[in-house]
């Protein structure tokens, strides 16, 4: 059976040095799949491609058989493939309940966007319910926390019912009862759709990873179970020749590393 | 007193003018961030439709000229952005410097095209008969043709604020205006939403066009005496904000009217001007500002 997103080859430029060089991935359907790797090495830039935000120079993307890399981000966005961003993105001058609104009528006519709706449509009920928003519904998306603007932006990815979702760092930023909750969100969705996580913190790794696939200068170096990974040789050289300039140990093969270490980004807000 | 109302009515009809061509604004620059300086020009091919309707049909029917003037001049002009939008603007956007430059361009050559088309001269359109005269409440005569335009501009207003607030489109508009990258990403086409953004400011310019008409003569260079005050109406208020645009236009064209009386229009202009100025020194992001738990 061939793998719903099949990336093939893709290089993407900036500037003159390559973010993507050429990366091969293969995600299949129901999978969950964490997508490691230190800070520029082309996790967010392979999201971006995916999405159609940014084009690439060569290569092709295969979503469900049908290629990605031309079309338009809401054609993506119509063909099941929803994406979350780096720094938490929702519609901060309209509410939480329509923003949700927005994100489930993605695909309506004219005709249907411009009667007045009474009530909560009963998709956008649940997903408020699964994000836990419900008292909050009719606030300013824009007054939320950091942590809840993320689940809200899981929320209007729900409402969509994907069969691919992509999480840009989904639980940067979020205190240790949060990321559980959010891990335990992201379980729940990933019963109905494939999911693709990046994220840097390894606790939240070690805890819902089943296969990790880890980037390194544009290119996927080594893909399997988060002890394989662990194991790989090639990885401890990325991570550990990567780490001792900075910080003398490896965040992510420290075995004791704790929740309290900064997730590597520079989007995470001090707080 | 009387001379108090009088002003007071005098300074909401200029406000009501001022209000729609900003409302138009609203839409262009303060949702889209697009400097168009040539709003002003579609205000006058606004103005020049009930001129062309009523020379079409003739004398007899310059009245209901007038009447399908409105909904003919908000479609002219808003195809004219369109067309604007298509050829030029969308290819600007995140570039406001470079849009001021290239509108005002366009701006000067619709003039010229006004100028070679109708003549330099200014023209007059003929009110429709149940515009002409005035309601006497008392001592103060309100003109039938102020009590049109505000009524006009307060349904217009209504309209607009009801499509952004409470329709699923309007609220679509809203969302590409906020965060494209995320709309786009949300499954909305964004080109879409863009065009009707500036079909539906383009054609408001219009309707304020064919309003003005009613406050006298138009000629070519109309649409420059009103575009300034139109977008300072939109700074003051807040960029992109309904309720702060209606309280700027009511404000400065109440505040003009008052300060016009006892001395010159120019001097009037010179105190608007100067208490703008004073203004956004104390409250740059305008009247109505939204704040949020912003993460930069």
């Amino acid at each position: 059976m061939a793998a719903l997103l099949q990336i093939t080859g893709v290089e993407v430029g900036f500037d003159g040095s390559l973010a993507l060089a050429g990366v091969e991935l293969a995600i299949d359907e129901g999978e969950i799949r964490f997508l490691i790797g230190p800070n520029g090495a082309g996790k967010t830039t392979l999201i971006d491609v995916v999405t159609g935000l940014t084009r690439p120079s060569n290569g092709s993307v295969r979503f469900d058989n049908r290629e990605l890399v031309g079309r338009r981000e809401h054609e993506i966005v119509a063909l099941g493939v929803g994406r979350t961003f780096q720094t938490p993105s929702v519609f901060e001058q309209l509410s939480v309940v329509e923003n949700l609104d927005l994100a489930a009528n993605h695909r309506a006519g004219i005709r249907a966007l411009m009667r007045r709706r009474r009530g909560v449509a009963p998709a956008v009920a649940e997903a408020l319910e699964a994000i836990q928003l419900s008292d909050r519904a009719d606030a300013q998306a824009g007054v939320l926390s950091h942590g809840q603007k993320q689940w809200l932006e899981i929320g209007m990815l729900l409402v969509q019912s994907p069969r691919l979702l992509l999480l840009d760092e989904p639980v940067a930023g979020m205190s240790a009862e949060e990321r559980t909750a959010t891990g335990e969100l992201i379980e729940r969705i990933a019963e109905r759709c494939t999911v693709v996580i990046v994220e840097h913190d390894m606790e939240f790794l070690r805890r819902f990873a089943r296969r990790v696939s880890v980037m390194h200068e544009g290119k996927v170096i080594s893909e399997g179970s988060v002890e394989r990974v662990r194991a790989d040789p090639l990885v401890q050289e990325v991570y550990l020749g990567r780490s001792r300039d900075r910080r003398g140990h490896d965040p992510a093969l420290d075995q004791q590393a704790s929740t309290a270490e900064p997730p590597e980004t520079t989007e995470v807000p001090a707080r | 007193m009387e001379l108090w109302l009088s002003q007071l009515f005098a300074g909401l009809g200029v406000a009501a003018v001022l209000l729609l061509i900003a409302l138009g604004l609203t839409f262009t620059f303060g949702q889209m961030n697009v400097i168009n300086m040539a709003h002003g020009e579609f205000i006058m091919a606004g103005a020049y439709t009930p001129y062309l309707l009523q020379g079409v049909l003739g004398a007899g029917l310059a009245g209901l000229a007038f009447g399908v003037a409105l909904p003919v001049a908000f479609l002219v002009t808003g195809l004219l952005g369109l067309v604007l939008e298509r050829t030029l603007i969308r290819r600007l956007y995140g570039r406001p410097l470079d849009t001021l430059l290239v509108t005002w361009g366009i701006s000067l050559m619709l003039q010229q095209l006004a100028r070679d088309l109708f003549g330099a001269p200014n023209v007059q359109v003929v009110a429709p008969a149940w515009l002409r005269g005035a309601l006497d409440v008392g001592p103060v005569s309100l003109s039938y043709a102020r009590l049109f335009t505000i009524a006009l501009v307060t349904l217009i207003v209504v309209a607009v604020g009801i499509y952004l607030t409470r329709l699923a489109h309007g609220r679509r508009m809203r969302a590409v205006m906020q965060n494209r990258q995320l709309a786009g990403c949300s499954g909305i086409d964004t080109d879409r939403v863009d065009q009707l953004t500036f079909f539906v400011g383009s054609g408001l310019a219009g309707v304020a066009g064919v309003a003005l008409t009613l406050l006298g003569p138009i000629g070519p260079g109309i649409g420059t005496g009103y575009i300034v005050d139109a977008f300072l109406v939109v700074i003051v208020g807040g960029l992109g904000q309904l309720r702060g645009a209606v309280i700027a236009a009511v404000g400065l064209g109440l505040l003009n009217s008052f300060l016009e009386y006892g001395t010159t229009a120019s001097l009037a202009k010179v105190g608007v001007f100067a208490v703008i100025v004073v203004f956004l020194q104390f409250r740059p992001q305008g009247l109505v500002a939204l704040r949020t738990r912003a993460l930069t």
